[in-house]
């Protein structure tokens, strides 16, 4: 396996990451602004900066097709940034929350984007044409604390969300005229907006950080902070699920997590590495870690001098403040980088710690 | 006659204890607290103050760093791991006011974002409460206090440390009721600092500091002697 590709860009949490279509364009979220980053040979070069918010900004996505890039922040707003030959161009989107927006994702037909917020409520977004402005719908119901988190099934209709009430839940998000009506399949045949077509809890009930439909939208996966990741499979409506499968490890939990196909989920978190699950509906597994550990193995005998000169200069001999892992802090965000039809080739990950790595998967 | 035999219990014990302490260097590696212990009995012109003081240390050394070892290791272990996982911190603004971000454990205004706090007490004198939520964990230390000296000395200082809070960052400058102090570490500290040296900084600190108080009661009790001689010199 090629060793990952590792970039430190800086010395401040990633809260996002997002790259272009093309992969030439990176863009991140650092602290109250966004910055993109251009590939150039080897690495990245600071190209732009998004600024509009001011308050931290929690997430950002560029959407693969048209190129806008969509940023949403906790001083409660949402920016669509159009591309234009000067410049982005941010457009302020009416979400009617007033709490931090904290997660915001395209849908895969581009039309709308969600953004989960603190107020209990996601605003699912899209363009009215004779007002030339982004609005919003809200979904409400059964929410009862901040989403944490939000992800698009294929269809463009149905979203799964996470919550710090400890509740994955799926939701339809249907708008008439914006989306098609969408194929009847095993999370249910009429969707009309706001429908709850699962809601789901593991046993020890901690906050939802992640969630995700696999490839072919008829699963899901979410990870909670019990260090756990339940997989479900549903069964058609208003009918009990037809598997839910929760796997519990000894690790840290999870912030973050992508599908590989139907069968292998990647997930990374406080542990500040990536790690592999595999299975299907009779049963997952934790596979181990995609980490080599070959760095951790035999030490380095050190010199006499050097030893002396640590102990001078520090008071020990040993140098203890660096991780054997790649990044050196959590990882907050792990997205694909590089697949095609639900395999990932390549995946990418970001975190506290400032560092993009992208991974082979 | 009755003191005589006080007397004569008292060089008992004191040899014995040389015994043991030379029975542990022997043995190689030597605890701190046995040097130091070691080093206050042998020295001949120590006086009695501070040898009735230490005799009960002294008296059973080895037993006592023995049993030191073994209960006080366990008891930093099941903190540091339990610290550990409670530092899973990550940014999360307020759900009740607007444009806020606060540490929640102190808040308190959303009960869904708190975890169930947890006690680790190694007796009823030493313990540790640990209160986490999603961006802030709340660590409380007891630090062991068996008499009213040590009282006055732990009371001092942990004054001296919270009085210089703001250099400390993540302590806190009120400790919480029935604790001697307090710390506070919000998701902004394990962001730019890292989380397992926060951990080891812990527990380091408990470590240290019952070996700071007893350093300075065995000090105060030197001093004490000294100006009582000076003090009744005048008398013989």
């Amino acid at each position: 396996m090629a060793a990952p590709e590792v970039h430190h860009l800086f010395h401040h949490p990633i809260a996002d990451h997002s790259f272009s279509a093309d992969k030439q364009t990176l863009a991140v979220a650092r602290d109250t602004s966004v910055e993109l980053y251009g590939r150039t040979g080897n690495g990245f070069k600071l190209k732009d900066e998004l600024k509009g918010h001011d308050k931290l900004v929690t997430s950002v996505d560029i959407a693969p097709n048209s190129g806008r890039i969509v940023t949403c922040s906790q001083d409660r707003n949402a920016l669509v940034w159009e591309p234009s030959p000067t410049g982005y161009k941010p457009t302020l989107v009416l979400l009617r929350i007033n709490r931090a927006a904290t997660f915001v994702r395209w849908s895969p037909s581009e039309m709308k984007f969600a953004v989960g917020s603190g107020a209990r409520v996601i605003a699912i977004c899209y363009f009215e044409e004779e007002n030339d402005w982004w609005v919003s719908k809200h979904i409400k119901k059964p929410i009862r604390s901040t989403i944490t988190t939000v992800a698009w099934h294929p269809n463009s209709v149905l979203l799964a969300a996470g919550s710090t009430d400890a509740h994955a839940r799926v939701f339809s998000s249907f708008i008439k005229g914006v989306d098609s009506r969408p194929d009847p399949g095993v999370w249910g045949e009429r969707l009309p907006f706001n429908t709850v077509c699962g809601e789901y809890l593991n046993n020890s009930a901690g906050w939802v950080h992640a969630v995700s439909f696999s490839p072919s939208g008829d699963a899901l996966a979410f990870a909670s902070h019990d260090s756990s990741i339940t997989v479900v499979y549903p069964n058609g409506a208003d009918q009990p699920p037809r598997a839910v499968l929760s796997i519990n490890t000894q690790l840290l939990p999870f912030m973050s997590l992508i599908w590989n196909g139907e069968s292998e989920i990647i997930a990374a978190g406080y542990d500040c590495e990536a790690f592999r699950f595999q299975g299907n509906e009779s049963g997952w597994q934790l596979t181990g870690s995609l980490e080599s550990k070959g760095r951790a193995g035999p030490e380095r005998e050190e010199s006499a001098f050097n030893m002396f000169k640590q102990m001078d200069l520090k008071g020990k001999t040993k140098d203890d403040t660096k991780l054997t892992t790649v990044h050196q802090n959590t990882i907050s965000t792990i997205r694909v980088y590089e697949g095609s039809g639900g395999a990932v080739r390549k995946f990418s990950t970001t975190g506290v710690d400032g560092r993009i790595v992208i991974w082979n998967a | 006659m009755r003191s005589q035999s006080r007397f004569k219990s008292k060089t008992r014990k004191r040899r014995k204890t040389r015994n043991k302490y030379f029975e542990i260097e022997e043995g190689g590696r030597l605890n701190p607290l046995a040097r130091y212990v070691a080093r206050v009995c042998l020295d001949p012109t120590k006086t009695l103050i501070e040898h009735t003081t230490t005799t009960t240390a002294a008296g059973s050394l080895h037993t006592h760093i023995d049993k030191m070892s073994q209960s006080l290791r366990p008891y930093l272990q099941c903190v540091r791991s339990s610290l550990t996982s409670a530092l899973c911190l990550s940014n999360f603004a307020s759900q009740t006011s607007e444009r806020h971000n606060v540490p929640e454990i102190e808040a308190q205004t959303s009960p869904e974002v708190l975890l169930n706090p947890l006690t680790v007490a190694r007796n009823e004198n030493e313990r540790v409460l640990i209160e986490p939520s999603i961006n802030s964990v709340r660590i409380s230390i007891k630090i062991k206090q068996a008499d009213e000296i040590e009282n006055i000395l732990v009371h001092k200082f942990t004054r001296f440390l919270t009085q210089r809070a703001e250099a400390f960052f993540i302590l806190r400058r009120k400790p919480i009721k029935g604790y001697d102090i307090s710390f506070l570490i919000t998701n902004f500290h394990t962001e730019e600092m890292l989380k397992h040296k926060l951990v080891d900084f812990i527990i380091q600190f408990m470590e240290e500091v019952d070996k700071e108080i007893s350093e300075m009661k065995l000090f105060l009790n030197a001093r004490a002697r000294f100006v009582a001689e000076s003090f009744l010199t005048p008398f013989d």
